[in-house]
């Protein structure tokens, strides 16, 4: 950055005939973008009294910001927790072919597995801006070992821990390094959760509640020591109570610290949450819904088998099971798949459910002022939609990373 | 003076657009011949604009070659706000069209030295070969732009304290907060937009807000009574080229007389421009006419 000293010669870019995700609403108005970052033109008209240098017309389509995937284990082949000599290139796979789903940054996520893989693992996926290469990466998502064993779901048993006897040192001692992770899922029944937790959010790393056995005021404590998210919400937690709503009582807890509240991640893919039960969440508390794929390697491959952490899954159309069981092991629904689908469900408006993939991951990670709205300011990463949903083509940092297909050519 | 009489607020916006463009597309604008239009804000030019986008939009007018003076803006107001003069064009018009940014002049509020802004305006529009169509509206004590009761009659654009009448009228722009109206405007004088070669007053309203009714005797007093600096719009009797535009409501407090008198003299169409326009040009396009 210079030191602020007259206006930019970049080139401004004009996309015109659109419709904008902004303030909530779906605006007609024209998204103006340079170097890399929305423009305000009015702005540009009075201050430096220029038009745009180029104009892109985009077809009455819809302009959301890019989805961001706070929970994806891997993809395409790739799986996250796998530890290899060269994560960094299936981290890269997944983060281009992602793109085609509207995601433009997100957080690949490590399950319950041993010291000696995190060890390996984290190293190797640095944060990393998105472009033409891929999508964004925000942080590492570590999904373990500290759970309930109980509800460790498809999670390997032996691996499975607690931090009893050390507290946070036994998290460092687990993970190695906590540089590159920006969100950590815990159980917070766990014996001396309340300092780890206060630790981990001193250090700007969002805490999430998740794998648990915990009941209401355990998980209360928690968002008081700093918890801010939960994890896939009904799925691997005490299913709710009228006396004691566990976990899922959070969504309407009247102990949320003053100005803050939960967000909580949803597998939209219509297998993991019956659509009553979504409806439900979304009812109770539409701010702080957050819809993630919790994707498994089997991810954009066909039927059959696949590795995912230390476990072999099966795929079956688009449900993925631990093999030999009827456990879940995680979604294979893409983003925008989830994103119709969670419209659809719900019966909320566009702008909700587009929002529920963007602005409000962006929040929970406090990225806003920059991902998930566009803003002035924000960076130009968003995606073009028709009006059922279905991406036309991403955009990072004002660049088209992504098209689709146009039948004929 | 010419008095046109639409029956409701939509004709009334976009016979004035009409006007407005054809006289654009007739004058022929180039590079080395820019056509001058001064404009007003309101609620009452919001139909008009929206009409002149549409036409703009269709291909059939460009204001590339067009250079704007706005009347007036306020004086404190940070440019972005939303009620600033400035957001106003940028929302309502500008942002819509192809004008140069270089060609669209509004007075500064927060300029350091406002009288010379105010003076630097006026070279502005002499530089740019005087204003060839002023646009605007009348207010209910028969102002224009803000040259308010009392007013010179050959005022020059200048600061001016606003009336407590046009701050309370404001006040709903400003969450109905009286303390956070601004109390000064810069605005062009009655002067400069009478040296303007023609002028075109609208006096109509959208109904749902107030009905034209509420600048019927402004408009009586305009035309009907003699020139007086109380209500200083009745200056353009002595302007050579100057319109009118009414919905029903607006000639209310007119003599019968009056109204039939122009009714009669109505419009017909002759088309100013050639085939290629002839789309936007309809029957009550006016004919050259003077007086």
């Amino acid at each position: 950055m210079r030191g602020g000293e007259g206006p930019s010669r970049a080139p401004v870019l004009q996309f015109t005939n659109c419709r904008l995700l902004r303030g909530g609403r779906l605006l007609r108005e024209d998204l103006w973008v340079r170097e890399g970052r929305i423009l305000d033109p009015e702005k540009l008209f009075f201050d430096e009294r220029r038009l745009a240098d180029r104009q892109q017309d985009c077809g009455g389509c819809i302009l959301a910001p890019g989805f961001i995937d706070v929970q994806i284990n891997g993809g395409f082949g790739v799986d996250f927790s796998l530890a290899t000599e060269d994560v960094g290139s299936g981290v890269a796979l997944v983060a281009r072919k992602i793109l085609s789903h509207g995601v433009t940054a997100f957080c690949p996520t490590l399950v319950t597995s041993p010291p000696e893989v995190y060890h390996k693992v984290l190293p190797q996926i640095p944060v990393k801006r998105g472009g033409p290469h891929g999508a964004g990466v925000l942080g590492v998502h570590l999904e373990g070992p500290f759970i309930s064993r109980q509800k460790r779901g498809a999670h390997p048993e032996a691996y499975v821990r607690s931090f009893e006897a050390n507290a946070f040192h036994d998290v460092l001692a687990t993970y190695g390094s906590l540089d590159n992770v920006c969100i950590l899922t815990l159980a917070p029944e766990l014996d001396r959760s309340h300092e780890v937790i206060q630790e981990l959010t001193a250090r700007g790393i969002r805490v999430s509640l998740g794998h648990s056995v915990a009941d209401l005021r355990t998980a209360e404590n928690a968002m008081q020591s700093g918890a801010t998210f939960i994890t896939h919400l009904f799925n691997a937690m005490l299913p709710f109570h009228h006396r004691d709503p566990g976990i899922v009582g959070l969504l309407t807890s009247d102990q949320v610290p003053p100005g803050r509240h939960i967000f909580y991640g949803m597998i939209a893919d219509g297998i993991h949450t019956n659509p009553a039960a979504l409806r439900i969440a979304h009812r109770a508390h539409p701010q702080g819904l957050v819809l993630v794929t919790d994707a498994v390697p089997a991810l954009g491959l066909g039927n059959g088998r696949h590795t995912l952490g230390q476990q072999v899954v099966e795929v079956d159309g688009l449900s993925a099971y631990v093999a030999g069981t009827k456990t879940l092991c995680g979604s294979i629904a893409p983003m925008d798949t989830c994103v119709r689908h969670f419209l659809q469900t719900t019966g909320c408006s566009v702008e909700s459910a587009l929002e529920s993939a963007s602005l409000h991951p962006a929040q929970l990670l406090g990225l806003e002022k920059h991902k998930g709205s566009l803003d002035f300011g924000a960076d130009a990463d968003f995606v073009v939609l028709d009006d059922a949903l279905h991406v036309q083509a991403t955009y990072i940092s004002g660049e088209r990373v992504w098209q689709a297909e146009v039948a004929g050519q | 003076m010419r008095l046109v009489i639409l029956d409701n607020y939509d004709l009334a916006s976009e016979w004035a657009a009409k006007y407005i463009c054809n006289r654009i597309i007739q004058f022929k604008p180039g590079q080395d011949r820019y056509f001058t239009l001064g404009l007003p804000t309101g609620s009452t030019p919001l139909g008009c604009y929206k009409k002149l986008i549409e036409y703009h939009k269709n291909g059939d007018l460009s204001f590339k070659y067009v250079k704007t003076f706005n009347m007036d803006e306020y004086v404190g107001l940070p440019r972005n706000h939303p009620e600033s003069y400035h957001s106003y064009m940028w929302n309502n018009f500008f942002k819509h069209i192809d004008i140069d940014p270089n060609n669209a002049h509004i007075l500064d509020g927060n300029a350091a030295d406002l009288q010379a802004e105010c003076d630097a305006f006026e070279k502005k529009i002499k530089e740019a070969g005087g204003i060839d169509l002023f646009v605007g509206g009348i207010g209910p004590d028969g102002h224009i732009a803000f040259n308010e009761p009392g007013s010179s009659l050959v005022s020059r654009t200048r600061l001016k304290t606003l009336a407590m009448d046009t701050i309370l009228a404001s006040a709903k722009y400003f969450d109905g907060d009286l303390s956070k109206v601004p109390t000064m405007a810069l605005t062009v004088g009655v002067g400069t937009v009478m040296d303007a070669r023609e002028v075109m007053l609208m006096v109509f309203q959208v109904m749902i807000l107030i009905t034209g009714a509420h600048k019927a005797f402004a408009l009586y007093k305009a035309i009907e009574e003699g020139v007086n600096h109380m209500w200083t719009v009745s200056a353009f009797q002595q302007h050579p080229r100057t319109i009118f535009v009414c919905d029903e409501d607006a000639t209310l407090e007119l003599r019968v007389k009056t109204v039939k008198y122009f009714k009669v003299h109505h419009p017909r169409c002759s088309p100013l421009t050639s085939i290629t326009h002839v789309k936007i040009v309809e029957k009550n396009v006016p004919d050259e006419q003077t007086g």
